[in-house]
């Protein structure tokens, strides 16, 4: 019984490091670039929530949507200004460190504003807990709601991507720039709407994270964050489906190593299988192999 | 040509590096003196740059250090706000020796090498004494320095057992292994529970060093430790096992050395689980009816062991939380506390050694040790603290009951 | 013309000793005339340990061409080993020829630890690589800090879960004590000593980049299939640039345990965020510039301790500084208007 307990508990962790890979892998499969900042994006839609449900007392939909916007712009306003003008550097090292520039700035922004202490943030799923097996097994109205939000969001996305003319674009720009640019596509319009869709993810994400787990700190999305990369690159990064199924393995995998080998080592217990896939399957469970050539 | 430019901008960049330090150097030359260098040596200097820097001022110059940034923020901020709050009140009402005291308060991000340049950093502002540092780690890697220099040190929270380890550091809050044998303690005296179980951070000094002489006195106790489970600082949003544990284990308490940080988080899961144990904490779970927007009904029927609680009676606690809201908008924590308490040590202490600012940095720290010892202050945590010779305060930790969303002394 | 590339090379690094000796002939004469502040005094070691970290990491990713984020790892394996050694011979041996043998030991088990990482990690590319790096880097800063050694009549003792289960007897001493890491390290690490070691390192590495060796491993990253294909071994190179890239952290990792008494592994100092922090000195540096690494590593760690001044402010300068300097210095549009700004000048140099 406890077993099938810590399963539960596993997917509920796995659900929440999903949604924000969703996200990630987005970006990186058409940008092609580790988005350091994206943890604080999530932080960042964690407390526009915070803001207008708890501060203002408004409606917890019209804080989504609040969240939704601010972050989606946030995303755009970050990938203008940092990350486009090195978009053609000579390393691909380059915008990466400018994230991670972007990472402290949103995470001292967040500090100078709301303070360091630690916010309780009201969860805005009102679905009561399912209760199985004379309540011994609970399964929390926050698991079910993240782990259908994710599939719907994986859903629309692999849509999206697949059918929709900008998702082919996408496809396109993340295959070939310099092809996809004399194909008449817009290469800096597609990124930019990449990063929006990838910052609306984040934004979904850091209301589903804080409704699950309710504190919220300026550091809240850098951990999480940082998971949520093992776990897109678990599934294969740039893998739709892959981060879903990156995230919920690596949610139970931590669980159960807590369980049954060392609540101190669960850390080093989730990065050690993330070492052993990656060395069996070296571009994650469903990534794509892509052979070099001379 | 190619060639001239690198040798160029490697010129430049050096000429830039040196002009750098230079320029430090120059700018904090008046108080240069005071430095690591034996006290014997240089003490006919050091005076002439205290006196100096005091003649200009005034001013006593108590320093404070703590991470206001970073993730350990939410402490050092509370101390930083709490310090400034006492020397303010102090200054009004005239004083040490009718003399003003100058705070300046460097951060260190939690980090032990960036609470030694805090130090460094106030070391050349002219700081006599030192009010700090914050967090545990920084508290032992500082003590270093400032036993090398003479330099009197009260940290307000630093619990590990080698943050005093020198003669001239004090501090103001428990040292960790008497939290952990004094709740080992109490809940076996008053029979609270016959299974235990334990959550604890083992990444984090503090926590650790609770559990160690918690589970060492518990061995005594007429109860029985059921289950110990760990998170760390990289893994603290899920405590699902770790409660799940218990409950399977039967406890009947879960102690929790923790941060009320963590803590908040641990209550709503348990209450998601359905699982109510009676929880009790340490000073470190203070602080957990004022995180913002918390259901305070999760907290009900914790007990914890504090020297100090925000909604206590007593008119200086009413007083100092007030004008705590009033300046800071927050309501102020165990921290805080603790460094309120650290600057009116450092008052009394003063008035009693009869210190005055053109005294420097050693003399001052000769004077305070030997001065720290016979005060007994009625401060926020502790109604005629002591402190002896090894640094540690006498104080009786209260323990509380958090009903009705409040503490109730039990 | 082979010739004049020779010599450029070797006037290259003539440039980058001197320049590292004349910033330590000028810090010694602020030193000894007194003109230097606490802060900067205080700040000397630690800069010699971030300068040696960027140029060992500038190894690996700069001339190896592999992005490793989990360089902080080899530093935390070279610190602990190093402190656990001077723990314990403390006192048994003199203070000098401990503190040598603790960087040699520190230095060498970081660089058994980059061989044993360096064989599964370099198999991988791009960033699956980094992130196993990365996790490397903290599995390690995890086991460290569930790792317990104790030492008493009887010999070692060692345990994984607390203090407690060491058994030590009532003269034991707990060497390791996990999340409170190893206390009262002596501190034998010095400013000359950090410049000398600075020194053995750009030795090391600028004699390894113009050996054979060296283009062996650049010719991997510059082209892994046309190297291998000339016969070019490359697991044997990769691992070289690997574990002395390791051990020169390993080293660094000792002067820092040596400068500090206290000794904790937390995600501040050894977790990915100092890993990312050395990375930062090197990309803005210059990737394989090893000159750049160390200017840039001295200047942003100078950077959030000048502006202290700022106090709030200070960490939202710094990130601003950060993304400014990467654009400015990273940025094709920057640097084809710096270009035109140095064209410009020489012109008018011309003309007068």
């Amino acid at each position: 019984m406890s077993f099938i307990s810590y399963l539960i508990n596993g997917i509920s962790l796995g659900s929440v490091y999903a949604i924000i890979a969703l996200g990630y892998t987005m970006v990186y499969g058409i940008a092609k670039m580790l988005n350091f900042a994206h943890g604080d994006v999530i932080m960042v839609g964690g407390f526009a929530v915070f803001t207008i449900v708890s501060t203002l007392g408004l409606p917890p939909v019209l804080g989504i949507l609040v969240a939704v916007v601010v972050c989606t712009a946030l995303g755009m306003l970050i990938e203008r200004v940092a990350y486009k003008p090195l978009r053609n550097a000579s390393s691909p090292l380059a915008v990466l460190i400018t994230a991670i520039g972007v990472s402290y700035l949103l995470q001292n922004v967040a500090l100078l504003i709301f303070g360091a202490n630690t916010k309780s943030f009201t969860s805005v799923v009102k679905i009561s807990p399912l209760k199985l097996a004379d309540g011994q097994l609970i399964i929390s109205g926050e698991t079910i709601v993240t782990i259908i939000a994710g599939i719907i969001i994986m859903v629309c996305l692999t849509l999206f991507v697949n059918k929709s003319k900008a998702g082919q674009a996408m496809l396109a720009v993340s295959e070939d720039k310099g092809a996809a640019q004399l194909m008449g596509i817009n290469v800096n319009g597609t990124i930019a709407l990449t990063f929006a869709i990838g910052s609306a993810l984040a934004a979904v994400a850091g209301v589903l994270l804080c409704s699950a787990y309710p504190s919220l700190t300026p550091y809240t999305g850098a951990m999480p964050g940082i998971k949520a990369f093992v776990a897109a690159v678990f599934g294969g990064i740039g893998s739709i489906p892959g981060a879903m199924i990156g995230g919920i393995l690596l949610g139970i995998i931590e669980i159960l190593g807590k369980a049954y080998i060392s609540s101190q080592m669960a850390d080093a217990i989730v990065f050690a299988v993330l070492i052993v896939v990656l060395l069996v399957k070296p571009t994650g469970i469903l990534g794509k192999n892509i052979q070099e050539k001379v | 040509m190619k060639k001239l430019n690198k040798v160029m901008s490697v010129v430049m960049a050096s000429a830039m590096t040196v002009a750098l330090f230079a320029g430090c150097g120059n700018a904090d030359a008046g108080t240069e003196a005071a430095d690591s260098a034996p006290a014997e040596e240089n003490a006919a200097s050091e005076a002439e740059a205290a006196g100096d820097a005091a003649d200009a001022a005034g001013a006593f110059k108590i320093g404070g250090i703590g991470p206001t940034t970073g993730s350990a923020a939410v402490y050092g901020v509370a101390v930083q706000n709490a310090a400034q709050l006492a020397v303010d009140e102090i200054n009004a009402a005239g004083g040490i020796n009718g003399v003003p005291i100058e705070f300046k308060f460097e951060d260190d991000e939690c980090d032990a090498e960036k609470s030694v340049n805090a130090y460094n950093t106030l070391k050349d502002w002219g700081m006599q004494m030192l009010m700090g540092t914050v967090t545990s780690g920084c508290s032992v890697a500082v003590s270093e320095n400032t036993a090398q220099d003479n330099m009197f040190q009260l940290t307000p929270s630093g619990s590990s057992v080698d943050c005093v380890k020198y003669d001239n550091a004090f501090r103001v809050c428990f040292s960790d292994p008497n939290q952990g044998a004094a709740s080992a303690l109490y809940i076996g005296e008053n029979a609270i529970a016959s299974k235990v179980a334990i959550i604890y951070d083992s990444s984090d000094i503090y926590s650790s060093g609770i559990y160690e002489k918690f589970t060492a006195e518990a061995a005594n106790q007429p109860f029985e430790i059921v289950s110990a489970e760990a998170f760390t600082a990289d893994n603290k949003t899920d405590f699902s096992v770790q409660l799940q544990k218990a409950k399977d284990a039967g406890a009947e308490l879960v102690f929790l050395p923790i941060y009320y940080t963590e803590a908040s988080l641990i209550l709503s899961q348990a209450s998601t689980m359905g699982y109510s144990p009676i929880f009790f904490g340490c000073d470190g779970l203070d602080g957990i009816l004022n995180v913002e927007n918390f259901d305070t009904s999760l907290a009900e029927g914790v007990m914890l062991l504090t020297p100090f609680a925000a909604d206590a009676e007593d008119d200086l606690t009413k007083n100092f939380v007030t004008t705590y809201q009033e300046k800071f908008g927050d309501t102020p924590n165990q921290f805080a506390a603790d460094a309120y308490d650290a600057i009116y040590a450092i008052k009394a202490a003063g008035e009693k050694a009869g210190i005055t600012p053109d005294m420097d940095m050693s003399a001052i720290c000769e004077a305070m040790k030997g001065a720290m010892t016979e005060i007994t202050l009625d401060g926020l945590t502790g109604v005629g603290m002591t402190w002896d010779a090894s640094g540690e305060p006498d104080k009786a930790p209260k323990a509380v009951q958090i009903k009705d969303g409040v503490y109730t002394a039990m | 013309m082979k010739k004049m590339k020779i010599t450029k090379t070797t006037k290259n690094n003539l440039i980058t000793y001197l320049m590292v000796l004349l910033a330590y002939i000028a810090v010694q004469i602020l030193l000894i005339t007194g003109n230097i502040s606490s802060l900067m005094k205080g700040l000397l070691v630690p800069l010699c340990i971030y300068v040696m970290l960027a140029i060992s990491l500038n190894l690996t990713v700069g001339i190896l061409g592999e992005l490793s984020l989990g360089h902080a790892g080899f530093m935390c394996v070279g610190a602990f080993s190093g402190a656990f050694f001077s723990k314990c011979m403390d006192g048994a041996m003199p203070d000098g020829l401990r503190f040598l043998a603790a960087l040699l030991i520190g230095a060498a088990v970081a660089g058994i630890f980059g061989i044993l990482i360096g064989i599964p990690v370099l198999r991988l590319k791009g960033d699956y690589l980094a992130i196993v790096t990365l996790a490397f880097g903290e599995i390690i800063k995890n086991l460290v800090n569930v790792l317990y050694i104790g030492k008493d009549k009887s010999g070692f003792h060692f345990s994984m879960k607390d203090s407690i289960s060491l058994h030590l007897d009532s003269e034991g001493q707990v060497i390791i004590n996990g999340a409170q890491g190893i206390t009262g390290t002596p501190h034998d690490a010095s400013f000359t000593i950090g410049i000398i070691l600075i020194f053995i390192s750009l030795f090391v590495i600028l004699n390894l980049i113009n050996s054979r060796d060296g283009r062996a491993i650049m010719s991997i990253r510059d082209n892994r299939i046309a190297a291998e294909s000339i016969g070019i071994n490359i697991t044997k190179y990769k691992l070289m640039a690997f574990s002395i890239s390791a051990s020169i952290a390993g080293a660094a990792g000792v002067l820092y345990a040596h400068n500090l008494s206290t000794l904790t592994a937390l995600p501040k100092n050894f977790g990915y965020n100092m890993s990312i922090m050395i990375l930062v000195f090197v990309v803005l540096g210059g990737i394989g510039n090893i000159r750049g690494s160390i200017i840039s590593a001295v200047i942003l760690t100078l950077l959030p301790e000048l502006l202290r001044g700022l106090s709030d402010y200070r960490m939202l300068i710094y990130a601003i500084v950060l993304i400014a300097m990467m654009l400015l210095n990273w940025s094709p549009k920057a640097i084809e208007w710096k270009e035109g700004l140095k064209r410009f000048s020489r012109k008018e140099k011309g003309v007068k």
